[in-house]
């Protein structure tokens, strides 16, 4: 079973990986000056050196650095992302209460803006000069350049004050009863704005890059082939270019898959979305130091995640990947 | 009898930056049943501009036949509706490129484009399509052929490609199969079993196949008749031995002189290579009225950068284009 094998050692690269990123995460908000006692402190309205220095002892924050960093490892260990003084929660139960809703809104977002930049791409691609080319032109260029809090604002304005198409906030409304399709509706109404404010920009990057590729493999031999054997032109567009020209595109998605999740913290804190964005925005402001490193911790493990997906398609699109010989 | 194929006085003009170009002018041929024909010259002479406008593939925006008549079995192609001329391509009439590497699609295996082609113009159904693919694969002569149908054209070697792509284009039986320079990527062993598989298919199965190369040892080996193009031209036409025997046009003469023989090889003294002086013609001095080859000839007068030479016919069924074609 070379496949097993093969997913295997990624998945030791992937733990490896993930190690190395807990480790950078953890000196890096070593380094930063301040630390949970002083935030502890100002909550409690100011307190003297002899405080502080009592609060970092209750903590184990008085204790040199590679023991902290070996203690804090010795918890991820366990599952224990440590506890939020902020918060006065566990994190892990902090993270796993919002993680869902970034899941489902970076996914909802990466997977619209795959299908119809593909689709958009592969439009444009057969006729250079139609409506659909110019219409990928000008939207590279608007997702190129508008930041994606000020899109997400002037949706807002434009479909929640003007236009009240759309809820303003948050991700459900409490008033609302009925069953699981009444509250899935409910979300999914909630979920339009942050999703097009969040899609809009790699809609861009793959509408463009689709474009691209389907334009360079429309010109390739095996498409003149497929025309010479009389096939119709959905079947030499839909069957023969159109999966060849999905791996850049897939590959360009996994890369992306970071910048969708640090994307979504200013999306999640523009549209108010209860996930791991607001909480990441919050923590930050707080110097909630374990909550911002479960954080990046759990990013990184949605972006290993996210490559590991990313290989799996390639090898599903393209027989070349996997190297069956 | 009416012909199988004949294209009568064809020009496909194309559309450059520096204007039109007409890279076919004004060429007739006639192709019988069984009969295999060859079209020989340099490269950007046309060549393969006459294989794709007889496939209804000239590059579209790009080329376009101008003027002029193909008709295949009675019936016109040049004015064919789209969907006809999809009934026809890979069935009545089928192809083979002259890159095995890239023509086969990387991501589908060779069964399923060898299966495909036959249920599109056969009806069949998926699992009897596969079953005539294995068949196909193993008339080519891929060893394991039932193996070897789930393969991807990446695990073939560049002669199982194109021998994955002679089955691809014999699929349907077609009655013409267009060879555009089927062995130039390939080795030279290689070559001659693809001739000898390509004779031997068509012994099988009747069709005519007109073979586009720059090779005169491959028009020696495939075809019955032979076409010299130049410059989008008809230079010269005739039987293949005759032809060689004694050329009628001073271009045919050179590209033939050109050939190594195998018996200088044997003497101590070593001949240089000939070659034809000069250079092809840019495409902007395409369509000019007078003979395009003049400034490459050696036997070049007034006459031939006066007016374009006529086609003069020959009692052995030879014609050439050239004024002095009596003298060459």
């Amino acid at each position: 079973m070379a496949f097993l094998q093969k997913f295997l050692i990624r998945t030791l690269y992937a733990v490896i990986l993930l190690a190395a990123v807990l480790v950078l995460n953890f000196s890096m908000m070593h380094l930063a000056p301040g630390d949970v006692a002083d935030t502890i402190s100002q909550s409690m309205g100011g307190a003297d050196e002899e405080v502080l220095a009592q609060i970092r002892a209750d903590y184990g924050l008085d204790q040199p650095f590679l023991v902290q960093l070996g203690r804090y490892m010795g918890n991820v260990l366990q599952f224990n992302l440590g506890y939020s003084f902020f918060y006065n929660a566990p994190v892990t139960d902090l993270i796993l209460e919002r993680l869902p809703a970034t899941l489902l809104l970076v996914f909802t977002a990466q997977i619209l803006a795959l299908g119809i930049g593909v689709v958009l791409g592969v439009i444009s691609a057969r006729r250079p000069n139609g409506i659909a080319s110019h219409f990928v032109t000008m939207l590279a260029l608007f997702g190129y350049s508008a930041p994606v809090f000020w899109t997400g604002i002037l949706l807002l304005i434009a479909f929640s004050l003007k236009i009240q198409w759309f809820p303003v906030a948050g991700m459900r409304d409490v008033t609302i009863e009925g069953g699981f399709f009444t509250h899935a509706l409910d979300v999914a109404r909630h979920l339009v704005l942050p999703v097009i404010t969040l899609g809009s920009l790699f809609l861009a990057l793959y509408s463009r890059l689709a474009r691209a590729t389907m334009m360079e493999v429309l010109g390739s031999d095996y498409v003149r082939t497929a025309k010479a054997k009389g096939l119709t032109e959905r079947e030499v567009v839909y069957k023969h270019a159109l999966k060849n020209s999905l791996s850049p595109v897939i590959t360009l998605a996994g890369l992306q898959f970071s910048a969708v999740i640090s994307g979504a913290v200013l999306v999640e804190a523009v549209f108010s979305w209860p996930g791991l964005g607001t909480l990441a925005f919050q923590s930050i402001i707080a110097r909630d130091t374990p909550t911002i490193l479960g954080i990046l911790f759990f990013s990184a493990l949605v972006v290993i995640a996210g490559n590991l997906l990313t290989d799996l398609a390639l090898r599903l699109v393209d027989p070349r990947v996997g190297g069956k010989r | 009898m009416e012909p199988l194929l004949k294209v009568e006085n064809l020009r496909i003009e194309l559309t450059t930056r520096a204007g039109v170009a007409p890279v076919i002018d004004n060429l007739s041929f006639e192709l019988g049943a069984g009969e295999s024909i060859s079209f020989v010259g340099e490269s950007g002479c046309g060549k393969s501009m006459t294989a794709l406008s007889i496939m209804g593939l000239l590059p579209e925006k790009v080329g376009r036949i101008a003027s002029g008549s193909i008709t295949f079995n009675g019936e016109e192609l040049t004015t064919a509706s789209p969907k006809r001329l999809r009934d026809i391509r890979g069935n009545d009439i089928s192809m083979i490129f002259q890159e095995p590497m890239t023509s086969l699609n990387p991501v589908y295996t060779v069964g399923e484009q060898i299966a495909e082609v036959i249920r599109a113009h056969q009806g069949l159904s998926r699992k009897a399509a596969w079953n005539q693919a294995v068949e196909l694969l193993d008339a080519v002569r891929i060893p394991n052929a039932k193996g070897r149908v789930s393969d991807y054209p990446f695990q073939m070697s560049g002669g199982q490609r194109q021998r994955v792509m002679i089955a691809i284009a014999l699929a349907c039986e077609p009655k013409i199969l267009i060879a555009d320079e089927p062995t130039t990527a390939l080795d030279v062993t290689v070559q001659a079993q693809i001739f000898d598989l390509l004779n031997d298919m068509k012994r099988q199965t009747g069709a005519s196949i007109i073979m586009i190369t720059h090779d005169m040892g491959a028009v020696a080996e495939m075809a019955e008749r032979m076409i010299v193009m130049y410059a989008g031209r008809k230079a010269e036409e005739g039987p293949v031995e005759q032809i060689i025997e004694h050329p009628r046009h001073p271009y045919t003469r050179g590209l033939i002189s050109c050939v190594p023989h195998i018996m200088s090889s044997i003497s101590q003294e070593r001949h240089a290579l000939t070659e034809v002086p000069g250079i092809v013609p840019s495409l902007s001095d395409f369509g000019q009225n007078r003979c395009l080859f003049a400034s490459r000839c050696n036997m070049v007068t007034q006459k031939c950068v006066d007016e374009r030479p006529p086609e003069k016919p020959f009692a052995n069924g030879q014609k050439a284009a050239c004024w002095f074609a009596e003298e060459v």
